[in-house]
């Protein structure tokens, strides 16, 4: 009986398209993704940090640590904005524009290295002196910052040797009462034959030998700044409310336009469009019921974050209304498309799961798109999530004005616009039998 | 002064779906003020005929017209009223808001609205469930609440099919009087049914379809006069067990359902000679009534088959 009981069940999962998907084929896309996003899929994908460099003291040591820094894997150091095809190459970053940069996103961290840093660049313990290195970075990423923080002793470690190894002898000088003649003699010129070796080397372009044993702090000063938080009292507030707001209004939109199926499955829908209702006017109408349900859902949320989290929005007004707007006539279109391309509610209740969640975890609802490797960032861009996150983002986080909004609207506009189009085209099912 | 045009007129309607031929070239003329029934088994056409003249489906060939305009043109629409066979209703919305939705769909509004939803309430007997939602509604009133949103806008046209699918003796009874209510307020109905009492019950004329054809025309009395003459139908029930009785029938002019023969006589005397000839060939007899043939009679003469097979 027991057996009859468990064909039976494996007979209804097999011609239950939907329930098998969900089964076996979710489990295997999400495992992948997040196995990815994880450095499953070999070092080669390990996403790398990128940081902006500036080098306001130009010493010879500077370039050393320059040069170590852009061949330090983890990292992706330029020192200038990427030269646009047909355009001049453009200047190498100042402090400034470096610190604007980061505030735009363009990278999640910027290192400044001081005037003056080559004279004194390296201490044990506090030290004295010595000018600091800055680091500004965007707390919306708060892996970026130490991982450039914690590169920066690596190079230095590796680039560097010569200017510790003279420091070191510095300190055992003081410790040891001073060094005959001979052996300061001795010293300057081991440590010129150091300095050469590297020298030769970093022409050769050899990298340092990675070394991925512990940092230890304090061998180049450093100061962080949040450029970008700083003045923020719920830093990821709104990054978390956009993230978790879009996945569940893809939810909310899907089930909402399914009534659609539900409709034509009781008959409602031949009756509607026997009277003066034409298909058109019907999907505008469920189309506009699911962008305000959206645009409803969405500022609920947002109104609880400010009132809960502190999240600032009454100051950022116009932004939210604009990415509001945007995002949900978006994910709306989706719905109406999920609707008339499937052929029963179940289905669509299927295929809306796999894909809503899919598209969530690749567009960075789940995982913040900055930890994944630059492969899946791109891949992000295919999802409603990754545009309406970059969109509040740059509203909430960046405070950015309003018309900097222009490609992530153009895009949920645009593409809405295609989704509705295409939904329009499979509705015609419905026209007539 | 030209004559108004007729409320339906169906000129060779064909449709198919794939190799299924679902009405086979059916023509027919709906007189104003008139109750006709399409009557057939399941499978016969009449749920596609319906829906062709709802204008909801494309036809392969032939044409509709309602009111002298196409049947799918905004005309026609106001003119006609549909209550589909199935529950066509917001399952979560009240019996109020449903009449208010459909009304609109239909173009009315205000006072208008209003009024047709008040109108349509007490035609259905549903004002007292006026705010009822519909999940909460008995089978009958869900159907009745069917009937009311498809002619909300009162139309001059109403398409009632199968109206009283599902729901119990009592609740039917409602119904009829819903339908004859819409008679006498002059609405031309047409009604599809596959039960013969209803179809004579409401109907002036009934078509008689079949396999995508209309088999008979007329009134009762005329598809019986048709059919069966002056005869009169006699019903004889055989023992369980004999077993040749359908070639016995076949050979005497009857037909074989459910164990039961049925047979045409002109005189009451000529159930003598069935009874003696079924003696003589060894069938034994049960029982047997002599009754004024029926639509059930003239379908079961006209296909060989019971209208419920």
């Amino acid at each position: 009986m027991i057996a009859v009981i468990v064909r039976t069940g494996f007979r209804a999962l097999r011609r239950d398209r939907g329930a098998f998907l969900l089964a076996f084929l979710l489990p295997i896309a999400f495992f992948s993704i997040f196995a990815a996003v994880m450095g499953g899929m070999g070092n080669s994908s390990m996403p790398r940090v990128s940081v902006l460099v500036v080098d306001e003291d130009g010493s010879a040591v500077s370039q050393r640590l320059v040069r170590g820094l852009r061949r330090e894997p983890s990292l992706a150091a330029s020192t200038r904005p990427e030269t646009k095809k047909g355009q001049p190459v453009p200047p190498e970053y100042t402090a400034a524009t470096a610190e604007a940069a980061v505030k735009q996103g363009v990278a999640p961290a910027a290192l400044i290295i001081p005037k003056g840093f080559g004279a004194n660049p390296v201490a044990f313990g506090s030290g004295t002196g010595r000018q600091p290195i800055r680091i500004l970075h965007d707390s919306s990423d708060p892996v970026a910052a130490q991982v450039v923080a914690g590169m920066l002793e690596k190079v230095v470690m590796t680039s560097l040797p010569d200017a510790m190894a003279g420091e070191g002898m510095k300190y055992f000088d003081q410790a040891t009462g001073g060094l005959t003649p001979r052996q300061r003699q001795d010293m300057a010129s081991n440590l010129s034959k150091l300095h050469d070796q590297i020298e030769k080397r970093d022409q050769e372009g050899n990298a340092p030998a990675a070394d991925s044993g512990n940092n230890f702090g304090g061998l180049v000063a450093v100061e962080m700044r949040d450029v970008v938080g700083e003045n923020k009292r719920s830093p990821m507030i709104a990054f978390y409310a956009a993230g978790i707001g879009v996945m569940f209004l893809l939810f909310t939109a899907s089930a909402s336009a399914g009534s659609l199926l539900s409709e034509a499955e009781c008959g409602a829908l031949d009756r509607i469009l026997s009277a003066r209702v034409s298909m058109t006017t019907l999907l505008a109408g469920k189309m506009t019921y699911c962008t305000l349900l959206a645009c409803l859902q969405l500022t609920l949320m947002f109104l609880w974050g400010a009132a809960v989290f502190h999240l600032e929005l009454f100051t950022h007004l116009h932004g939210f209304l604009v990415m509001t707007a945007a995002t949900s006539f978006a994910v709306a279109s989706f719905g109406m498309l999920l609707a008339t391309v499937s052929r029963s509610r179940a289905q669509q209740a299927a295929i809306s799961t796999l894909l809503i969640l899919t598209m969530s975890a690749l567009g960075g609802s789940m995982i913040p798109r900055f930890l994944m490797p630059e492969a899946m960032k791109k891949v992000g861009l295919f999802t409603f999530n990754a545009w309406a996150i970059d969109g509040y983002t740059k509203v909430f986080w960046r405070d950015e004005p309003v018309w900097h909004l222009a490609p992530q609207v153009a895009v949920l506009v645009g593409s809405g616009i295609v989704l509705f189009l295409i939904a329009r085209r499979l509705a015609r099912k419905w026209e007539y039998q | 002064m030209a004559a108004s045009p007729i409320p339906l007129r169906i000129d060779s309607v064909v449709k198919r779906f794939g190799d299924l031929t679902a009405v086979a070239g059916i023509s027919l003329d709906v007189q104003d003020r008139t109750c006709l029934g399409l009557l057939g088994p399941n499978g016969a056409g009449k749920s596609t005929l319906i829906r062709s003249i709802a204008g909801r489906i494309r036809l392969d060939s032939g044409g509709i017209q309602v009111f002298g305009q196409p049947a799918n043109s905004a005309a026609a629409r106001a003119e006609l009223g549909w209550a589909p066979q199935e529950l066509a209703l917001y399952p979560l919305l009240t019996c109020r808001e449903n009449l208010e939705a459909f009304g609109q769909y239909q173009g009315l509004r205000g006072k208008a609205l209003r009024g047709a939803i008040q109108w349509c309430l007490e035609w259905a007997a549903l004002t007292d469930r006026a705010d009822a939602t519909v999940k909460n509604l008995s089978g009958g009133m869900r159907r009745r609440l069917n009937m009311a949103a498809g002619i909300v806008h009162r139309p001059r046209l109403v398409l009632l099919d199968e109206p009283t699918v599902g729901v119990d003796p009592q609740a039917r009874n409602r119904i009829f009087e819903m339908v004859e209510a819409l008679r006498k307020e002059g609405t031309t109905v047409i009604y599809t049914t596959h039960y013969m009492e209803e179809a004579e019950r409401l109907c002036d004329r009934i078509a008689i379809m079949d396999h995508g054809r209309v088999i008979a025309l007329g009134s009762k009395e005329e598809l019986v006069a048709q059919s069966f003459g002056g005869r009169s139908d006699v019903l004889m029930r055989f023992a369980s067990t004999v077993q040749n009785s359908a070639e016995w029938a076949a050979s005497r002019g009857g037909t074989v359902e459910d164990g039961v023969g049925h047979f045409a006589v002109l005189q009451p005397t000529d159930i003598a000679v069935l009874l003696g000839g079924a003696a003589r060939d060894g069938l034994e007899v049960i029982d047997v009534t002599l009754r004024r043939p029926n639509l059930e009679s003239v379908f079961l003469q006209l296909t060989g088959r019971g209208l419920r097979q």
